[in-house]
């Protein structure tokens, strides 16, 4: 269709594109605006930025935000890596095909529902909450994505190479180290990218499971938001915009990359 | 590689997955059927007593409201992404870009996107401070802490869920079928009609439940955008399980939540299944 849209649909979308995108381009210009209570733009200042380093409550916030992040990242991306390849290996049979599906049903389940449920596990067990319930409750949101994304490399994967290996006479271990490992590398990258930014982004699971010591950075700033609107928050959002933003094109880019 | 091998390397994942993700739904279930300690948890014992108090009207009246807004932010999602998705389908090279603009939210902390909401619509906000400044009211609109926020934040958060499977849909569409209508003399309106939409209605449905599926256990939301006269289903969760301490209801009601999730999902998935096997 070469056809010419007609000139108020176009309008119109465009003035949508720009309200969906309206808000959080507002809120990360007046990060740096020099005015406390007023809206009026009253110059350029980094000062929000400069007042999150003197307040231990944030970077007590980011400290917990990023060593959830990270651990719960690496076991993730461990065993949802180690759930691809078992996958991929099963072949194309019914079994795979339930068990792939199944990957979905925490995907869908309403993020709240797996927020209490989790809690509800952790009280009969009488586990204390803190930092390592929020890191188990992350591992398990985040472990499908890595899944998906490293089945979805496995997919395009060259299974002669494997096969060739193991004809030359190396070791499971070692063809699993040397052909299997590296031709996933990049989807194993991906996954792990994406765990970190799921797990990085996340308020609902995390307030059902945090503890003393695991106040993450979201849950810092929806206390926040819940007493007052200032400048600060609007800083600490631009950061965590960032770093998820950082996350998601590496992830993106490795992905496409090869 | 024989799949028994295969086996091994699933077991540490599947295990995991099981215990921290199956297992928990069978206990909220355990729980609802159980009665309320005074100190949260719950007494050992079976009874329907938190279903039963599903049933109060100020708890019908929750689940209602939460599908009606629900509703209407889905419905209000698929008007408004219809037409964004027809325009990217059919924008030749900016595609890429506009395709991008749409995934970008994705990308974006939904508490981050929620407190965006909260800086434009309260009373010192953006939008209120600009039609004062212009001088076309005098005194703030009361935007914030309403229904029409709450709407007004699921449909923001949610409408990139609507645009992707519907622009799937209209990509696939084979233009010569429009062609075809054209030359047999069908009207614009009734290409779009009898052609375009028929065909784009999978991606409308999917769209569709992408959309209500996340409304209708949506928390922060109406935390953040809505008063206290806008509790919905997610709000009485999360209350039964901090403050409310009962939470043998709040499982009742999330397993309520999970049920009417599921439905929509099976529903789909052997609607989406016929329709396959019949084209």
């Amino acid at each position: 269709m070469t056809r010419r849209l007609p000139w108020p649909l176009v309008g119109g979308v465009t003035i949508a594109f720009v309200l969906l995108h309206l808000p959080v381009l507002v809120l990360v210009a007046f990060s740096f605006n020099a005015s406390r209570y007023s809206l009026a733009w009253s110059g350029f200042t980094l000062d929000w930025y400069r007042v999150l380093g003197e307040r231990p409550a944030i970077l007590q916030g980011l400290r917990a935000s990023l060593v959830i992040g990270l651990v719960a990242t690496l076991i993730a991306t461990l065993l949802g890596t180690l759930l691809a390849i078992g996958l991929y290996r099963l072949g194309t049979g019914k079994l795979r095909r339930n068990l792939e599906a199944a990957l979905y049903f925490p995907v869908v389940t309403p993020e709240i529902v797996a927020g209490i449920s989790i809690l509800a596990l952790f009280a009969l067990l009488r586990v204390p909450l803190g930092t390592t319930t929020v890191i188990i409750a992350h591992v398990t949101f985040c472990l499908p994505f890595v899944t998906i994304v490293v089945l979805a490399r496995a997919a395009g994967m060259d299974r002669s190479l494997e096969e060739a290996a193991m004809l030359l006479g190396a070791p499971p271990a070692q063809v699993f180290w040397r052909v299997t490992v590296p031709q996933l590398l990049p989807g194993i990258v991906a996954g792990a990218l994406l765990a970190f930014t799921l797990s990085f982004d996340d308020f609902m699971i995390t307030f059902f499971t945090a503890g003393p010591g695991s106040t993450t950075l979201p849950l810092v700033v929806y206390g926040m938001v819940r007493k007052a609107v200032e400048p600060t928050i609007n800083a600490i959002s631009t950061i965590i915009l960032i770093v998820t933003m950082v996350a998601v094109a590496g992830s993106e880019w490795v992905r496409r990359e090869r | 590689m024989n799949s028994r091998s295969g086996w091994r390397f699933t077991l540490p994942g599947l295990a995991w997955l099981l215990l921290w993700g199956g297992v928990p739904l069978l206990i909220v279930v355990a729980y609802s059927l159980m009665e309320r300690s005074i100190y949260g948890g719950v007494e050992r014992g079976f009874t329907l007593d938190a279903y039963a108090q599903l049933l109060d009207p100020l708890y019908l009246g929750i689940i209602a409201r939460t599908l009606l807004l629900s509703l209407i932010a889905t419905l209000g999602c698929l008007l408004i992404g219809f037409p964004m998705a027809y325009v990217i389908a059919r924008s030749g090279r900016w595609r890429r870009w506009l395709l991008l603009l749409v995934v970008l939210p994705f990308w974006t902390s939904f508490l981050v996107r929620t407190y965006a909401m909260i800086f434009l619509l309260r009373d010192t906000g953006l939008i209120n401070s600009t039609l004062m400044s212009l001088g076309i009211i005098d005194a703030p609109l009361d935007l914030l802490y309403t229904p029409g926020a709450v709407l007004a934040g699921l449909i923001y958060g949610f409408l990139p869920f609507a645009i992707l499977p519907i622009y799937a849909s209209l990509e696939k569409l084979d233009p010569t079928l429009l062609e075809a209508a054209e030359m047999l003399g069908a009207r614009p309106a009734t290409r779009f009609w009898r052609v375009t939409l028929p065909l784009a209605m999978p991606g409308v449905v999917a769209g569709g439940l992408l959309v209500l599926i996340p409304a209708l256990g949506s928390f922060l939301t109406p935390d953040l955008l809505g008063g206290a006269k806008t509790t919905l289903l997610g709000n009485l969760i999360q209350n039964q399980f901090t403050t409310g301490r009962d939470w043998p209801f709040g499982a009742a009601a999330s397993v309520l939540l999970l049920v009417g999730t599921f439905i929509a999902l099976v529903w789909h998935l052997k609607r989406s299944d016929a329709e396959g096997e019949s084209a």
